[in-house]
């Protein structure tokens, strides 16, 4: 088949088009993704810094992470395929948190059970304090309960202007 | 050596006299207080000599060698004293001995107590000595010839802030020691009452504000020298200076539950002890290397010399609440939920839970490693995002607790003491929306606008207590409202300045809810070139170097305007220093109080490097938002913790000598 030279001048035309808008609707290095995946990702470099905030210039890894991450966000790959991408290149570590599967998971359940435990730990103890009995007094000493106490009260507020 | 064996002395001696009550024992117990106050000469006088050494370049002594140079400033030759592992156990040392030194002259107080507190000391100190003398020798001879000149400092540490947060929180850490001996040789000896807290109560909040400005320098220090645009990174030992304050915190919240109904005796023991501990903890994590940290200056193996340890006082501790349990109980109950008692116990909880958080994730690598076989890195977004809703629980009860009486509170002071504070903070969080934060847009909006109106919350609190109180004195006395509330603090100064400190901590979370509106921009910048980054404008004026005897740099001429004008000009820097060979940036800030007083913002600027090919310098501009008000809210914190040291005044008497009552607020009570 003959390609005429006006229609491959076209497909050309089209090609570089279809090129130039893939390269501005593509990742940036401020697109939102990036900056959101950058974030979860720690630089390898043993600086100990998120992989966007390490601030080595010439720094060989990050700014090698870096294009790897711009690259496969323009491949268009899922945010949970380029993490994993990075995680077999670089190991576990390289993700900045614990992911919320298999024995990583309890990383983030073991808090909120403590807090449940600790909330319950504090519900009984409060139960407890309250049904207590009172310690005696000493005779005649009769502590004030109910609208005695509000009285009290309402009279004490009166006095100091509260 | 003559320190390990007098602080062993006063171990060994101060531990018999103990047991018996005759004279002989009163004697023995005599010689071994003696013995705690010449530790303290002989650790002086150990540290003198190493701090001598290095302004004298004393090459010969390895710590020296490693951790100066005969170029660096006296004032880092000063600092060199907790710069390196060895230096830093012996300033350890020299604290503990000091803080001993002082306990020791004031036994008169209590004799029997001071001296179980000073024999529990001792013990402490007896450690640290054997590691100073066995394991890390700060005195440790140079193998072979004398080298020239020496390593240098660590450039990270060469800087105006490094001579002052370690002591500060050296100082914090080890302090804790002393209501920690206190509360455990009161448990030993069975003390009756709460004397034993009221003698500590002032040992622990000069101690916990020594921690504080610990940490918020060390903070500081991040955001001024590592150059990210941050100051809190969740670092494993970041992470170790701020557990002991949390439970530090959480002790003196709820020590006022014992002092004033008799309460939470065990769980006051508990929080001590651990707050201890963790301090322990604390500096075994910066020495020994187990966890991966930019602050872990040195690395060793006496790691197992603190695991020990670690493992022997929570032994003894554990051994001594269990046995002597039955002599912490409590002596009220609880009256109602709607209480500062609850208030007190809910705040300590979650203070715990913020706590075990934290410890879970700077520990969960290591039981990673164990279960899973490789580590994985816990890093800020899983401490953001499970610490961050907890702590902003406790905002809330920040703002709710002191509103709440003692015993009781009834709805109707609940209603009339919440009024004015939840109108103003729910008018913070429509404002905040009016000015264009989307709080359902996302999540970090979201926790920034709710911890906006809980601070504004917890502030308005303060408010209208101050506000509340003081127009009673005013309305007493004739005063000015000002004036009323002066006296106001000063009659009650324990209760003004906590709620000083309240305050100060809202600001500080001020400052830190401006994050998720940081913006940064990098670009190589030549003459005259621009980046606009917020209302400012930055032009590179121009970039140069320059040389000194200890580091070289390079520098780049910022000229910032905002609005057309020019505001300032910057410097921002990156040194070579020659001794070590180590390259450090320091970035530039400029904090903009007077263009925006309340929504300051810092304009931080980082000489990144250079462009090989170009020359160039790459700056990298940061735009935080509310971050000096973390700063201030520190200082706050400090003034406020001043305040609630100083002595209450003497009731203040009215023209015609009728006492003015205390101002008996339903939420009233320390």
């Amino acid at each position: 088949m003959k390609l005429c030279p006006m229609s491959a001048c076209r497909w050309l035309q089209a090609t570089a088009l279809a090129l130039a808008v893939l390269a501005f609707v593509g990742a940036s290095d401020d697109s939102p993704r990036f900056k959101d995946l950058g974030h979860r990702m720690m630089c390898t470099c043993g600086c100990g810094q998120i992989l966007l905030e390490c601030n080595h210039v010439g720094c060989q890894s990050s700014t090698k992470m870096r294009d790897e991450l711009l690259a496969a966000l323009d491949k268009g790959d899922n945010d949970d395929l380029i993490l994993q991408g990075f995680v077999q290149n670089y190991g576990p570590t390289v993700i900045a948190a614990p992911t919320a599967s298999g024995f990583n998971s309890i990383a983030w359940i073991m808090p909120f059970v403590v807090l449940a435990l600790g909330i319950a730990f504090a519900v009984h103890i409060v139960r407890s304090w309250k049904n207590r009995p009172e310690p005696a007094l000493a005779d005649g000493i009769v502590i004030p309960q109910g609208s005695e106490l509000d009285e009290f009260r309402r009279k004490a507020r009166k006095e100091t202007g509260l | 050596m003559a320190a390990l064996v007098l602080s062993g002395y006063c171990f060994l001696a101060g531990l018999l006299a103990l047991f018996h009550r005759d004279a002989a024992s009163a004697r023995l117990g005599e010689t071994a207080r003696r013995a705690g106050i010449a530790t303290f000469a002989a650790v002086l006088l150990a540290a003198i000599v190493l701090v001598v050494a290095a302004f004298n370049d004393d090459f010969s002594i390895a710590y020296i060698f490693h951790h100066s140079n005969r170029d660096l400033p006296a004032a880092y030759k000063f600092a060199v004293l907790w710069s390196g592992q060895e230096g830093s156990l012996l300033f350890w040392s020299l604290l503990l001995a000091g803080y001993g030194f002082i306990l020791r002259l004031r036994y008169k107080t209590d004799q029997r107590l001071f001296a179980y507190a000073s024999m529990i000391i001792a013990s402490v100190q007896v450690f640290f000595l054997l590691i100073l003398n066995f394991a890390a020798h700060p005195f440790a001879v140079m193998e072979g010839a004398v080298p020239g000149d020496g390593a240098g400092l660590n450039p990270l540490l060469q800087y105006p802030e490094m001579v002052i947060h370690p002591p500060m929180l050296y100082l914090g850490y080890v302090g804790f020691t002393v209501p920690f001996a206190f509360a455990l040789g009161a448990l030993i000896m069975k003390y009756p009452g709460e004397k034993w807290i009221q003698i500590t109560r002032r040992w622990t909040m000069v101690t916990w504000c020594f921690l504080t400005v610990g940490v918020f320098l060390g903070a500081h220090w991040a955001y001024a020298v590592l150059g990210w645009g941050g100051y809190w990174g969740w670092d494993p030992v970041e992470n170790a200076s701020l557990m002991p304050w949390l439970t530090g915190t959480a002790f003196l919240h709820s020590v006022m539950m014992q002092e004033k109904r008799g309460m939470l005796k065990v769980w006051n023991m508990a929080l001590i002890f651990a707050t201890f501990l963790l301090s322990m903890l604390g500096t075994f994590l910066t020495r020994s290397g187990v966890i991966s940290s930019v602050h872990a200056f040195a690395q060793s193996s006496i790691g197992t010399w603190f695991l020990v340890f670690i493992g022997l006082t929570l032994a003894v501790c554990s051994f001594f609440l269990v046995a002597n349990r039955s002599h912490l109980k409590s002596e009220h109950k609880l009256e109602s939920l709607a209480s500062r008692e609850s208030s007190f116990l809910f705040n300590n909880l979650l203070l715990l839970v913020v706590c075990f958080t934290i410890l879970w994730g700077t520990f969960f690598p290591i039981l990673s490693d164990f279960v899973q076989g490789h580590k994985v890195t816990v890093g800020p977004p899983f401490f953001n995002r499970v610490a961050v809703p907890v702590a902003l629980l406790l905002m809330l009860l920040t703002a709710v607790g002191p509103l709440l009486a003692w015993r009781k509170t009834s709805l109707e002071s609940i209603k009339r003491n919440f009024l004015f504070p939840l109108i103003g903070s729910v008018a913070v969080g429509g404002m905040m929306i009016l000015f264009g934060v989307r709080p359902w847009e996302d999540p970090s909006y979201f926790y920034a606008t709710v911890a906006a109106v809980l601070s504004a919350l917890v502030i308005f609190t303060v408010i209208s207590e101050f506000l509340r109180g003081g127009r009673v004195i005013a309305g007493k006395t004739q005063q000015n409202l000002v004036s009323a509330m002066i006296q106001l603090c000063h009659r009650n100064t324990r209760r003004y300045g906590g709620y000083i400190v309240h305050f100060g901590v809202a600001l500080v979370v001020i400052g830190i809810l401006g994050t998720p509106f940081n913006k940064e921009v990098e670009k190589e910048m030549g003459f005259g070139d621009k980046i606009k980054i917020g209302p400012y404008t930055l032009v590179c004026q121009s970039y140069t170097q320059d040389d000194n005897p200890n580091y070289g740099n390079e520098w780049a001429i910022i000229n910032v305007f905002r609005g057309g004008k020019q505001i300032t000009t910057m410097y921002p820097e990156r040194r070579f220093y020659k001794a070590s060979g180590q390259p450090q940036t320091l970035p530039r800030i400029y904090p903009s109080f007077r263009e925006d007083l309340f929504l300051v913002t810092d304009v931080y600027l980082v000489y990144e490097g250079k462009n090989e090919t170009t020359g160039r310098p790459i700056i990298k501009a940061h735009l935080n938002p509310l971050v000096p008000w973390i700063w201030i809210g520190l200082i706050i914190m400090v003034f406020g913790t001043i305040i609630a040291l100083v002595p209450n005044a003497a009731a203040v008497r009215v023209a015609v000598t009728t006492p003015v009552r205390e101002p008996a607020h339903v939420g009233a009570g320390d």
